[in-house]
């Protein structure tokens, strides 16, 4: 292994200004950060792994499948709505233009990184605001989607002798009580991270404005929260594999 | 500051260089789209399980090394990532795996 590449054997180590692997501070401090939060997230998809799997799954053809508190739902069958069409079966349609918002996001936000290398604040503070809508936009999607699954579908389901709409914690029209409760909690986890982002990137695009970056000399606030940016777009890569497709 | 010097911050290169940054958003979009492909066409479980979980990690490979530039750091910040990493894998996998035995199902 490489652990000991960083060879500073005639610098005072003490005396400061020496940086472990080449990274600074406020970047090594980042990235351990975001391995604290790989942790959470995994315990996260390691619940969800567990509680999903002990259920049985629908077995029945692909296009009769019904919701039954048996098994557990099909995604393509609960995630299948998209904004003023209302009825219409578009299976995972809206949680692609998700994805896609939440990727773009994350080139906009590499392009403001990339601008802060040149120390161009005009570039940074365009890629930043366009980051900052991408996210609130994702933010937007996913309060509808959150909306759709709670209101639920116009036919409901028998749930304890009567007609169900939607879902809350106790319980859903799609499936075992765990399906709702472990999407509320996963994507609404996912989602704070996506909120706390926004305002991160609004302070960082507000100091850029200001001129704070040019002051200090370099952008590297902006790799930063850039970093965590693009880490809330990789938890939503495995969110979208673990929720609407598998 | 002095991690990026190398790459353009000398006050003359004021030319945007985003090329790389273009192809690994076309690469994260292309494998979306397969996956929406396969999502829609296919039916065999294991086959869509195995190809789900390899196509995330794929995207994560390129999420982590290109936008988050763990690629561009020094070996051993890259391994003191990927390893632990590695080994939150392995645990999710053999927990996923043992789920049935724990929980009792089926």
């Amino acid at each position: 292994m490489a652990s000991h590449s960083v060879s500073t054997s005639n610098v005072n180590l003490w005396g400061g200004g020496v940086e472990p692997m080449k990274a600074s501070y406020g970047k090594l401090m980042m990235w351990f950060f975001l391995m604290s939060d790989t942790f959470t997230f995994s315990a996260l998809l390691i619940t969800y792994g567990l509680i999903r799997f002990s259920h049985p799954a629908y077995a029945g053809p692909m296009d009769h499948a019904v919701f039954s508190q048996e098994y557990w739902p099909l995604p393509d069958m609960v995630f299948n709505g998209i904004p003023f069409l209302h009825g219409v079966h578009l299976p995972l349609v809206f949680v692609g233009i998700m994805t896609f918002i939440l990727i773009m996001s994350s080139v906009t936000m590499v392009l403001a990184v990339e601008a802060g290398h040149r120390m161009d604040r005009n570039d940074v503070q365009k890629w930043m605001l366009w980051t900052i809508l991408g996210g609130i936009a994702f933010l937007g999607c996913q309060a509808w989607e959150w909306t759709h699954l709670i209101m639920g579908s116009d036919a409901g389901q028998m749930v304890d002798g009567k007609i169900f709409h939607g879902a809350n914690l106790v319980r859903n029209e799609y499936g075992p009580p765990a399906f709702a409760d472990l999407f509320f909690f996963i994507t609404g986890f996912h989602g704070t991270h996506v909120l706390s982002g926004v305002v991160l990137n609004i302070i960082i695009f507000y100091n850029t404005v200001i001129g704070v970056y040019d002051r200090t000399g370099h952008y590297e606030m902006v790799e930063k929260v850039g970093l965590y940016w693009h880490f809330v777009d990789l938890v939503w890569v495995f969110v979208f594999t673990f929720f609407y497709l598998i | 500051m002095s991690s990026h010097d190398h790459q353009s911050a000398t006050p003359v290169a004021q030319k945007p260089d985003t090329k790389a940054i273009w192809i690994t958003f076309w690469i994260l979009l292309g494998v979306t789209a397969v996956e929406f492909l396969i999502a829609f066409t296919s039916d065999s479980k294991p086959f869509r399980l195995i190809t789900f979980i390899l196509l995330t990690f794929v995207k994560a490979y390129f999420i982590v090394a290109n936008f988050m530039h763990l690629r561009h750091e020094v070996k051993a910040l890259i391994w003191s990532v990927v390893l632990p990493i590695a080994f939150i894998v392995w645990l999710v996998a053999a927990l996923i795996y043992e789920g049935g035995s724990i929980l009792g199902s089926h």
